[in-house]
């Protein structure tokens, strides 16, 4: 589903080259559930950025779905995006001038599948499913942060992606929305067999995981299935 | 902290911003470019105007009559002579100047001057020198124009009715006339001693009699005390200070109507620099935060970052100020010709200082309000990014509240500075105050509409573009407000001069005729008629022509009414003193329609009165009602007539119009003269039919109307170049503010297009709905302004020109268009930012 091949990624710090990432390589298989864990500058968001084709790398490739993300351009992956992949972000990057339908409905209209007609109808289906199908019209400013991040999830789901890419997104809530954001993405994994890539700091969120991947310095240093994984999916 | 620290603080941290922040601070730039140029201008004419006015005049007092001076005015000038004045005498009048070698004639404006003339200020000849030799000689010297006419040469004998004179040389400067003054024809400066050889200045013929004094004592006592002798004589008498006032007059409304454009730019500039400095202050939060935790108080911190904004503030003036004495420099030429005084640029320091101080503060007045937002930044900021949008949000902060009336103060301060006069400030102020409240509603109209308008089964791009112009913490207003004003001005100095030129020629086209024959004494009419008729062309009109004056109206003499002070000055002052020009015929022309009363009956009136039909205007100024008597001095002769209608009168029309027409029999034994207007085959059958005419007759002047529409062509060109100027000047002046919103919203911007790309779109999208937006803001915008204009022209025209007004498509189109795709490169451009990010680089950026 996911392939990692010898990625390194070099930053220019002041002249000098940085290495951010060293020959990362690994393979994610359609379903996993997989966390990335490190300390505060271990690479974790650079690696996401990169699996996802947000960035490209300095050497090494990612296969997205058995595409070679170095064969396509920056529009190609955008589009590639569009279709196979969905994102949740620490700060839920909501679009501010839009509600939260309109929020939901914006995959759909980048990459509409069934008409544009559909799209709101199947907006509207998802944010029930988050538990906001009362908030729909409400502005990203008049939702609280785990409303936002629910909001977030439904878009990131709404197009029937195949992978979730999920960078700390925990990291701005309290404890028990956190906990129902989790259990939400785990429902998504579950049923609809969506392959879940999540970056955090946090253990309990990790643990939550059924393969924890752990870098620090730019490496792998552990590359590990987690036994809790599947009995904390069941709770 | 102390505060010594926290300046060279301030100026170390300015060094990330300082190019961020001029440009905020530029959008003054123009605006006070434009109030530097025109005070300076009009301070350099006024100047000029005073060291002049006696040149423009051509004494300190000088008399003037079209009658002739009589006898009481001349006894009166040689006392004065005697007493140790000196006195100048000019006789104007126009005639065919005939080339005798050739025959070529043209018509010109003959100055019959004495020795003494002129008075004041030089008259420079090519070659030099030359000026004198009318003292002595037989000499003429001419305008270059009638050396043109003529094909004739310095040294050529050019013939004035019957004398004859030796052209001695051309005028390369005379004092006191503007370029356009030489309409009617080129001047012939000839020795007054040697005028009467002309035999031109018969009793009835077209003249202008003037007497030029140097005094030694006080002008204005002098024009006091020979006003009062002079009342009964139908002489006006006029001093240098009149001149003077009436030119400057003049130049103050220009002022103050060109200095109300540069207050608007002004202001919105200033409202550029608030969008460009909230920018800044949105980029500052997290600095403000670390002065706080370093211990810095919440009003060192404003103290700080406001002492940048002034610098920048004076630096955007500056440049503004620089930019204004540069055009100023420029603008002399480009007006030369049209003014009556030379005008030599200098810098104005008044000027200047004051238009630097204006920007200065205008820019930062402006910028404070944003600014104020940094005092609300706490220390716990840096721990906590969240709450940066708060921050930013006021609300009811009771210093913005004291901002927003200083402003409001120093738009009325400013007025007060730039005019003396406590009513003009108001209007001033008023002024702008109007035109911005007006175009911020227009805006607001014209985007709650669009809101309406938006579908859901639009393209994605358009909605999404769209809704970007709603978006919380928009500029759409100051773009619009920006891109409004320029289509504002644009389109009204474009509308106003479409409709007054074309106007003009439909009044050029609507009369047939191309030549005028005037002065045609009554026995020479039928030789005339035949005269041109044989020369194949066609005698159109053939009108009378009787000089008369108001002896009274009703009761009342008009020589009493002149003497009533009571009466308002100017009043119909003018209308009672006036030497009418008047004609008698049985129907009306083209040009004119009865509006009240009605045109004279087939069956002459029972009391055998004479009857006359008043135009509209004069019977107002006169307050003379239909069924009303005036009485007319007709050449000393007095001839009660009842005003039976009055008519509106076209007076844009190449045709003889007239004040008075009687019903023809009253005047049938008055003197009187004709006018004739014909229509040849073109330009050289003109020219063989005036040599004809001059030959036989050289008293008849005539004219080819063609070369009148090609002065004034040439004239509304000049007058064309300087409003396209303003115009461009008036587009030029929102792109800064537009490119100070833009940066404004950079930030949200690049952020959401990171995002879209992030969710799937590709840079064609982003770039879609960027466009979208642009193209909406360009749109509406300078829709806004055009429909403004369109409203300010058509009162323009109505009432101030009272022309029927024409509406203009094309040009208002083509402004909108070229003003909304000037919006989409602009923006497009300003946010080129959003294409050169991965999204990578953005999302770690916030």
């Amino acid at each position: 589903m996911l392939e990692a091949k010898n990625l390194t990624k070099e930053f220019d710090s002041g002249g000098r080259p940085l290495l951010a990432l060293r020959d990362v390589t690994f393979t994610i298989s359609q379903g996993d559930f997989v966390a990335i864990v490190g300390p505060s500058g271990s690479g974790k968001t650079t690696l996401l950025g990169l699996l996802a084709g947000l960035d490209t790398p300095t050497r090494g490739d990612v296969i997205l779905d058995g595409v070679e993300l170095s064969r396509l351009s920056e529009d190609e992956r955008a589009k590639l995006r569009g279709q196979k992949v969905g994102f949740m972000f620490q700060n839920f990057q909501l679009i501010p001038s839009l509600t939260a339908l309109e929020n939901v409905q914006v995959p759909l209209e980048l990459a509409p599948r069934n008409g544009r007609s559909a799209a709101e109808p199947r907006a509207r289906d998802v944010l029930a499913r988050v538990g906001l199908g009362d908030r729909a019209h409400h502005f990203p400013t008049q939702l609280s942060g785990g409303e936002q991040q629910r909001v977030a999830l439904a878009r990131a789901f709404v197009n029937e992606p195949r992978i979730l890419f999920a960078d700390e997104p925990t990291g701005n809530l309290d404890g028990r929305t956190g906990e129902r954001i989790i259990e939400l993405i785990e429902s998504l994994n579950r049923e609809a067999g969506v392959t879940i890539v999540l970056v955090t700091h946090e253990a309990r969120v990790a643990n939550r995981a059924g393969r924890m991947i752990r870098l620090a310095d730019g490496a792998v240093v552990e590359d590990v299935a987690t036994t809790q994984g599947d009995t904390a999916g069941l709770t | 902290m102390s505060w010594r620290t926290l300046g060279s603080l301030a100026w170390r941290e300015s060094r990330s911003a300082r190019r961020r922040l001029l440009l905020a601070t530029s959008s003054i730039t123009l605006g006070v470019a434009a109030l530097v140029a025109i005070d300076s201008f009009a301070a350099n004419v006024s100047r000029s105007v005073r060291e002049q006015s006696r040149t423009i005049l051509g004494g300190d007092v000088a008399l003037g009559s079209r009658r002739g001076l009589s006898d009481t005015v001349t006894a009166l000038l040689d006392s004065l002579e005697r007493e140790g004045h000196v006195i100048a005498r000019e006789t104007a009048f126009p005639a065919m100047a005939v080339l005798p070698r050739s025959g070529a004639t043209r018509l010109s404006q003959v100055r019959a001057v004495s020795d003494s003339f002129p008075l004041y200020g030089d008259i420079t000849t090519e070659p030099a020198g030359r000026w004198r030799l009318l003292r002595t000689e037989a000499a003429a010297i001419v305008d270059p124009g009638l050396l043109i006419a003529l094909d004739a040469s310095v040294g050529d004998t050019v013939a004035i009715g019957l004398g004859r004179f030796v052209i001695a040389a051309t005028v390369r400067d005379a004092p006191g006339v503007p370029e356009f003054a030489q309409v009617i024809g080129p001047r012939v400066f000839i020795p007054a001693r040697y005028a009467p050889e002309t035999q031109l200045l018969v009793f009835g013929s077209t003249s202008q009699h003037e007497a030029f004094i140097r005094t030694t004592g006080n002008p204005t006592d002098l024009a006091r005390d020979l006003r009062a002798r002079l009342r009964a004589e139908g002489v006006r008498v006029r001093s240098a200070e009149d001149a003077e006032r009436g030119l400057t007059e003049a130049i103050d409304q220009l002022r103050q109507f060109v200095g109300i454009v540069g207050m608007v730019a002004l202001l919105l500039g200033g409202l550029g620099v608030a969008s460009g400095v909230h920018a800044f202050v949105a980029r500052k939060i997290d600095t403000a935060a670390v002065l706080r935790c370093l211990g810095a108080s919440s009003r060192q911190v404003l103290a700080m970052y406001v002492s940048q904004a002034a610098v920048m503030g004076v630096i955007g003036a500056a440049i503004g100020a620089l930019l204004g004495v540069a055009v100023q420099l420029a603008l002399p030429g480009l007006a030369a010709g049209l003014l009556p005084v030379d005008v030599t640029p200098r810098p104005e320091p008044r000027a200047i200082l004051l238009g630097l101080g204006v920007g200065a503060w205008v820019a930062l007045i402006f910028a404070l309000r944003p600014l104020l937002a940094l005092r609300h930044v706490s220390p716990l900021q840096t721990l906590r990014r969240d709450v940066d949008s708060r921050v930013l949000r006021m609300g009811r902060d009771p210093a913005g509240i004291v901002v927003t009336l200083t402003i409001i103060a120093s738009v009325l301060g400013i007025a007060f500075a730039r005019t003396s006069e406590p009513r003009a400030a108001l209007a001033m102020a008023g002024g702008t105050a109007a035109a911005i409240a007006l175009l911020m509603a227009s805006a607001w109209l014209l985007s709650w509409l669009a809101r309406r308008f938006v579908r859901a089964r639009w393209p994605y791009v358009v909605r999404q573009g769209l809704s970007n112009l709603y978006r919380p913490g928009n500029q759409t207003r100051a773009v619009m407000l920006a891109l409004g004003f320029g289509a504002f001005l644009v389109t009204t100095l474009q509308v106003v001069q479409t409709s007054v030129l074309r106007r003009f020629d439909f009044a050029a086209a609507a009369s047939r005729a191309n030549t005028v024959f005037f002065d045609v004494q009554e026995d020479q009419i039928s030789g005339l008629d035949s005269l041109v008729r044989a020369s194949g062309a066609e005698v159109l009109q053939s009108v009378p022509i009787v000089t008369m004056r108001i002896a009274s109206v009703g009761e009342r003499r008009a020589r009493e009414m002149l003497a009533d002070t009571n009466r308002a000055p100017g009043q119909g002052r003018w209308a009672l003193r006036w030497e009418y020009r008047s004609t008698y015929r049985d129907s009306t022309t083209a040009g004119e329609r009865v509006v009240e009363g009605e045109w004279f009956s087939a069956t002459p009136p029972a009391d055998g009165i004479a009857e006359l039909s008043l135009e509209q205007d004069i019977a107002r100024d006169l307050r003379v009602k239909v069924g009303d008597v005036i009485v007319w001095d007709v050449q000393g002769v007095e001839i009660p007539a009842r005003v039976t209608s009055l008519r509106e009168v076209t007076w844009a029309r190449f045709e003889p119009n007239f004040f008075a027409v009687f019903r023809p029999g009253a005047l049938d034994d008055a003197p009187k003269q004709f006018v004739m207007v014909g229509r040849t085959a073109g330009q050289s059958a003109t020219a063989t039919l005036q040599r004809a005419v001059v030959a036989r007759y050289p008293n008849i002047s005539s004219i080819d109307l063609s070369l009148i529409r090609e002065t004034v062509d040439r004239i509304v060109g000049r007058v064309s170049a300087a409003i396209r100027f303003l115009a461009v000047l008036g587009l030029v002046m929102g792109i800064p503010v537009m490119l100070s919103a833009i940066a404004a919203t950079r930030r949200e911007r690049v952020r959401e297009a990171v995002l879209l790309k992030t969710l799937g779109a590709t840079r064609g999208v982003v770039a879609r709905i960027m466009a979208a937006e642009y193209f909406a803001l360009g749109l509406l915008g300078s829709l806004t302004g055009v429909l403004l204009a369109t409203a300010a022209a058509w009162g323009l025209v109505h009432f101030v020109f009272e022309l029927p007004f024409a509406a203009a498509l094309v040009w208002p189109a083509a402004i909108v268009l070229a003003m909304t795709v000037l919006t989409v490169v602009i923006g497009m451009l300003g946010a080129r930012e959003v294409f050169a990010r991965t999204p990578m680089e953005a999302l770690r950026d916030n």
